[in-house]
């Protein structure tokens, strides 16, 4: 029957054409082609305070992004954050005395870990710790400071 | 054993009165919300004739038919047919007996997304596996049988209500069964369709030994080919026997229906409070029309 | 004063038992179309014909409200972001509210609109004319005849819809941020594909839908088998179909919602 073969281009034409789509959501929109989380290398960083830092937050290195947080714990011991960085295996290369300060993007934008190098010529391998962090600026803590200080500076 | 002889032999079956009948039933009631429409009824459709059932409209023609294929379960009493009771067999044994069973709807009930060719197909292809040059040789006999081979490729859309009949009647005779219900199959006809629809239903029951069964009120055309006719009314067998018996019948309310009286046993008016009361008595005078008053009215 | 209370007791009553048996009659029937699987995966055929009817001949107005969709999605989202000055994040509230909620719902809900009440009526007509009958006469079951393939289509229709919906929505946001108000390209993209999630967003906007596929084919079946065999019995049904389809799709978005993204 014409009417059926029709019918038939038609739907595969239709399947096509939806599976093209979820392709392209995926590719384009979604981070499916930059995931790499299980591969790659884990090091670890301690923070006094990680603001509003979430799983799956870039981390970045001159701006440019080299793996995701992939957990966050609360140490006891410590009272501090435990964050678990992912890097990708391409960037085998950060010093081992890096800093590790956690920016925000813009000024209502998510929380990221900025990876600054430091100097040492041994690199961070997987399991490693970054000794050097810098908390969140929280946002209140600023203002109450910059107050403290106008208030200051009124008296003086 | 008998049975299968008095089947294939239909000229035979006359001369054996005690010869089991295809379909009985034995006092079958059916009600539906709680208003009975089948009150006892007892039918003996023999094998190879034609036999009509007749009563006015809305006293559960189709329903009968409906009990007999197994698509309704009676409140009480027994079908049987072929010795098999309908509504104790399970899914598959009721499907494997229908399969034998053929049924022509008042509508045709052909199905709309398909051609003709392609509906008298249906039934072939759902319960067959024949190649496809044998099926196509059948279907072109089957609608010639009922002269529509030069409509195959038409649509049921592009079909009078009398060829759409005759097309169903190709699909329900597709699998050879070895009996066929005609659910009101003149209603609406116009006269030649209605004498085709007439001959068809005669030629295919003499020819291929089949066993039908006709539910209609049209009386002339169902008197010219019935064998046996019975006559419901109210839920029960009013009167039974063949056309020339029923002819001679006197009772009043057999003679309103065979002569289609306007005024009898069966009143013109609907049960109501007398006109004078409905005029100008109170608005009460509506609501004295009883219950009562309603079932009396239906019982006669 | 009691006996007023008693009637409308009996009626909640009366309402509530006629409720439960719908839900039963439609649990039942939807087995009956499951049983139907496999007889169903013999003739392909007949579920080709049903993602034509569901998925083809839905394509044109889901195309058109996607990309509409998508558009204003582009336009609101602007006028809202460059307020704080976060307009490359444009890219990520179109797709993100596209791909997790826009995407399924809406097109669960011009499904059900389309497809949905076309379905009903469909089967309530058949219904009328004797059609299903006429199949249980020739020994064929209508519910795994006729239902089981108009099942599948719609449920397989439901995420490749979505999906497309979604992604010509994404572009007509592209279309208008990008090409219209200036957003820059690369970080409509970047941005984009740095917050949406493939497991997260994606994965969990195709379970909606396929979720959404079942609640609608499976409803709009129901009603029209269930429907009264009249036309008006008919139309009642094919109204209830969008109905309760959208109520339900709303309602189970809300559901879906929560455990998915709730944490």
């Amino acid at each position: 029957m014409a009417k059926m073969r029709t019918v038939e281009i038609l739907v595969g034409a239709f399947m096509a054409a939806g599976f093209v789509a979820l392709f392209f959501l995926a590719m384009m929109v979604s981070n499916l082609s930059a995931a790499s989380y299980s591969n790659g290398y884990a090091v670890t960083a301690r923070f006094d305070n990680i603001g509003s830092l979430k799983v799956r937050s870039p981390v970045s290195m001159a701006g440019v992004r080299v793996g995701r947080v992939e957990s966050i714990h609360y140490d006891q011991d410590t009272y501090q954050a435990l964050v678990t960085l992912r890097i990708e295996p391409a960037y085998d290369r950060i010093p081992l005395d890096t800093f590790a300060n956690i920016y925000t993007s813009g000024l209502l934008g998510e929380q990221y870990i900025g990876l600054d190098p430091g100097g040492d010529p041994d690199f961070l391998r997987d399991g490693d710790q970054i000794e050097h962090t810098q908390s969140a600026l929280v946002l209140e803590q600023m203002i109450g400071r910059f107050l403290f200080s106008k208030a200051e500076e009124g008296s003086e | 054993m008998t049975s299968a002889k008095t089947s294939a032999t239909p000229t035979s079956a006359d001369t054996r009165a005690d010869a089991p009948p295809l379909v009985e039933i034995r006092g079958l009631s059916y009600s539906r919300n709680g208003r009975p429409i089948l009150d006892g009824v007892d039918l003996r459709i023999p094998r190879g004739k034609v036999t009509a059932i007749m009563g006015p409209s809305g006293t559960g023609k189709t329903t009968l038919l409906k009990l007999i294929s197994g698509q309704l379960e009676p409140d009480a009493g027994t079908v049987l047919v072929d010795g098999q009771d309908v509504n104790r067999l399970g899914r598959k044994e009721l499907y494997r007996l229908r399969t034998r069973m053929g049924m022509l709807f008042q509508s045709g009930a052909l199905l709309t997304d398909l051609d003709v060719f392609e509906n008298v197909a249906f039934p072939l292809r759902e319960h067959t596996r024949l190649p496809e040059p044998l099926l196509r040789k059948l279907v072109l006999m089957k609608l010639e049988a009922v002269g529509l081979r030069g409509a195959a490729r038409l649509m049921p859309s592009q079909l009078s209500g009398g060829m759409a009949r005759r097309v169903a009647l190709a699909r329900a005779v597709a699998l050879d069964p070895m009996m066929i219900m005609y659910d009101e199959p003149f209603t609406g006809q116009d006269p030649i369709s209605m004498g085709v629809l007439v001959a068809l239903i005669r030629q295919l029951n003499d020819a291929s030994g089949l066993t039908s069964i006709v539910v209609s009120h049209d009386v002339d055309e169902t008197a010219s080919i019935a064998d046996y006719i019975y006559i419901i009314a109210n839920g029960k067998v009013m009167c039974q026997g063949a056309p020339g018996a029923i002819a001679a019948e006197t009772s009043a309310w057999v003679r309103q229906f065979m002569d289609g009286l306007p005024d009898g046993p069966v009143h013109f008016h609907y049960p109501a409070a007398p006109l004078e009361q409905d005029l100008f008595g109170d608005a009460a005078g509506v609501a004295a029309i009883t219950a009562a008053d309603v079932a009396d009215g239906e019982a006669r | 004063m009691i006996r007023y209370l008693g009637d409308q007791l009996a009626r909640l009553g009366h309402t509530g038992l006629r409720a439960i048996a719908h839900i039963g009659r439609a649990h039942l029937l939807l087995i009956g179309i499951l049983g139907g699987t496999p007889s169903m995966l013999v003739r392909p055929r007949l579920l080709i014909l049903q993602l034509y009817n569901a998925g083809v001949l839905s394509l044109l107005i889901i195309l058109v409200s996607g990309l509409f969709v998508g558009m204003v999605l582009g336009l609101q989202g602007h006028y809202v972001l460059s307020q704080f000055g976060a307009s490359e994040s444009l890219g990520v509230m179109v797709s993100a509210s596209l791909v997790r909620e826009l995407g399924p719902v809406v097109t669960a809900l011009l499904v059900a609109g389309r497809a949905g009440s076309a379905l009903t009526a469909e089967i309530g007509l058949m219904k009328a004319t004797e059609q299903l009958s006429g199949l249980e006469m020739m020994a064929v079951d209508p519910v795994k005849r006729i239902l089981t393939p108009r099942f599948y289509g719609g449920l397989l229709s439901m995420p490749l819809l979505a999906a497309l919906f979604s992604a010509v929505g994404v572009l007509g946001g592209y279309f208008v941020g990008v090409g219209l108000l200036g957003v820059d390209a690369g970080a409509f993209w970047s941005q984009m594909q740095a917050k949406i999630d493939f497991e997260e967003d994606l994965v969990n906007g195709v379970i909606k839908s396929l979720v959404f596929g079942v609640v609608v084919t499976w409803i709009a079946l129901y009603q029209g088998y269930d429907a009264t065999p009249t036309s008006a019995g008919v139309s009642r049904a094919t109204t209830r179909t969008v109905v309760h389809s959208a109520l339900a799709v709303l309602g189970l978005d809300f559901v879906l919602t929560a455990l998915m993204f709730g944490d």
